[in-house]
């Protein structure tokens, strides 16, 4: 039997015990494996850009994560995606990162986000500005990914700021954290998400996932710590478009580890693209498979189009169909848009 | 001095030991210092523990020492200013994301904890940096948390 679960439609009825009224949570918390995936900015003031983008992925994803200048590259800004998407029904995952805004700017910010309708936050220290366009700005990291943690928990939960002054209706949102297996210190990783989840992370999404025996080891120890049932674990992945990129990202994205034969099976391939999707499908069905794991989280920079088939064919929906209402929130769009069109008379 | 800082984190149990010591011996006076005035031991304080604590751990005064529990290293060092770090970012040799040729410091941080006794203070969650006490004793700071403590349980036991 198929199981039909409505379209990304923004706010279900607040259920007991719930953070927020989105879908994200719904389905974490139903235990199916869940997906999101990464909406990459446009750069460009056109709503069109984003709109295009949101419709591709959120036909197979629960959520879309609206990066916040990732890799410290300008682009629209995630409160910028997400007014576009809220605005028609849509609700996103707002990633807030530290590096260019101080605790004033960043509260505010998330009052206006839960306002809008947004139900889900990432939080995120932020790439250095070095890795970024522009290595002259000033960083500011006034909070880190854990301090964000605690204020917006404090703002959800005690309903106050961080001097403690009061919110009249608190943000209900739902929050997030990211997590790097695959950086150094090893032993340290899993006490670090123990940390990050005392400090209020619901949900966390990893750094790209090339290494299933490191995740292993990995997820070994955070179910030992019995982390796995205190946050849901979203395994990051994403195709690379050839041998190249991925030497490329190896050596410039701060965090993200690559191991060699991985860069020698896409080496080896005719077509180096389709070999690309046939890997992420494939790490997709192991980390299926690895217990502890609510879902992955797919990162597939200029490859977006390929996110849907990428996700059929990795099976794991299972009896989930792939929503064809998921998209409707974008055909309504589309006709408000149409109907709102001036007309010739206007200008008569 | 980055050798020198490098030198603390190995050596992060016996500086425990002495800190724990020293900070013991430091306020029991607590009530001597309320008394010569906060406000005016400032400025010396400020100056003898920048010296000290600059020459050992790069501290850069943020007026709300964690050492303690941060595996003797100083976490002000952190380009990204983490303060519950390390993150993401660090480098498969363990070095910084933003400047390559130095350490992580929170992977010291990790080092050094795992020497003490109390290093596993690390997997608390730590407020952010005040940028308002930045400059200012942490040692007098301290003086007068604990002095206000003491006030507070005083006024309890009375009621």
């Amino acid at each position: 039997m198929s199981e039909h679960l409505p379209g990304a439609f923004s706010a279900y009825p607040m259920l007991e015990g719930f953070s927020s009224a989105g879908r994200l949570e719904r389905v974490l918390r139903s235990g199916r494996f869940a997906i999101t995936a990464e909406l990459n900015p446009p750069d460009s003031a056109d709503p069109e850009d984003t709109y295009r983008q949101a419709m591709v992925l959120s036909q197979a994803c629960d959520a879309v994560n609206a990066t916040d200048a990732s890799g410290a590259n300008c682009h629209m800004s995630s409160m910028g995606i997400c007014a576009l998407l809220t605005r028609a029904g849509y609700s996103p995952v707002l990633q807030i990162s530290c590096r260019d805004r101080n605790r004033i700017a960043i509260q505010g910010d998330v009052l206006g986000a839960a306002a809008m309708g947004v139900h889900n936050i990432l939080c995120l220290t932020g790439d250095g500005v070095q890795t970024g366009d522009q290595p002259d700005a000033k960083p500011v990291f006034d909070l880190d990914s854990t301090s964000l943690l605690q204020t917006i928990r404090t703002m959800r939960d005690e309903g106050k700021f961080r001097s403690g002054r009061k919110i009249t209706t608190p943000p209900q949102v739902f929050i997030g954290a990211a997590a790097n297996p695959f950086a150094p210190p090893y032993d340290w990783r899993p006490l670090r998400l123990a940390k990050k989840i005392e400090a209020g992370a619901q949900f966390v999404q990893t750094q790209y996932c090339y290494d299933i025996p490191m995740l292993e080891t990995y997820m070994t120890a955070v179910r030992d710590m019995g982390l796995d049932k205190q946050c849901y674990i979203l395994v990051g992945v994403g195709p690379m478009a050839s041998a190249r990129t991925a030497k490329w990202i190896r050596k410039n994205v701060p965090g993200v580890h690559i191991p060699d034969t991985i860069i020698a099976r896409l080496e080896g391939a005719e077509d180096q693209k389709r070999e690309g999707k046939k890997l992420c499908t494939e790490l997709i069905q192991q980390i299926r498979e690895i217990p502890g794991v609510a879902g992955v989280h797919i990162m597939a920079y200029r490859q977006e189009e390929f996110v849907t088939e990428i996700i059929a064919e990795s099976g794991v929906l299972k009896n989930r169909v792939i929503d064809p209402e998921a998209t409707a929130w974008f055909e309504a769009l589309e006709q408000q848009q149409n109907s709102s069109l001036p007309k010739e008379e206007c200008y008569a | 001095m980055y050798t020198l800082r490098r030198w603390a984190t190995r050596n992060a149990r016996p500086l425990e030991i002495f800190y724990r010591f020293t900070a013991r011996g430091f306020h029991t006076l607590d009530p001597f210092w309320s008394f010569c005035g906060l406000g005016r031991l400032e400025r010396v304080f400020a100056t003898i523990e920048a010296a000290c604590k600059g020459a050992l751990f790069d501290c850069n005064m943020c007026g709300r020492c964690v050492l303690s529990s941060t595996g003797m290293t100083c976490p002000t060092n952190c380009p990204k200013n983490l303060r519950n770090g390390p993150c993401g970012g660090v480098r498969d040799n363990g070095h910084c994301e933003v400047q390559p040729e130095m350490a992580c410091v929170w992977c010291e941080a990790w080092a050094g904890a795992k020497r003490m006794k109390d290093g596993m203070a690390i997997r608390k969650p730590l407020p952010p940096r005040g940028h308002d006490i930045e400059g200012t004793s942490a040692w007098l700071r301290l003086t007068s948390d604990n002095m206000a403590r003491r006030a507070a349980a005083l006024e309890a036991r009375g009621e």
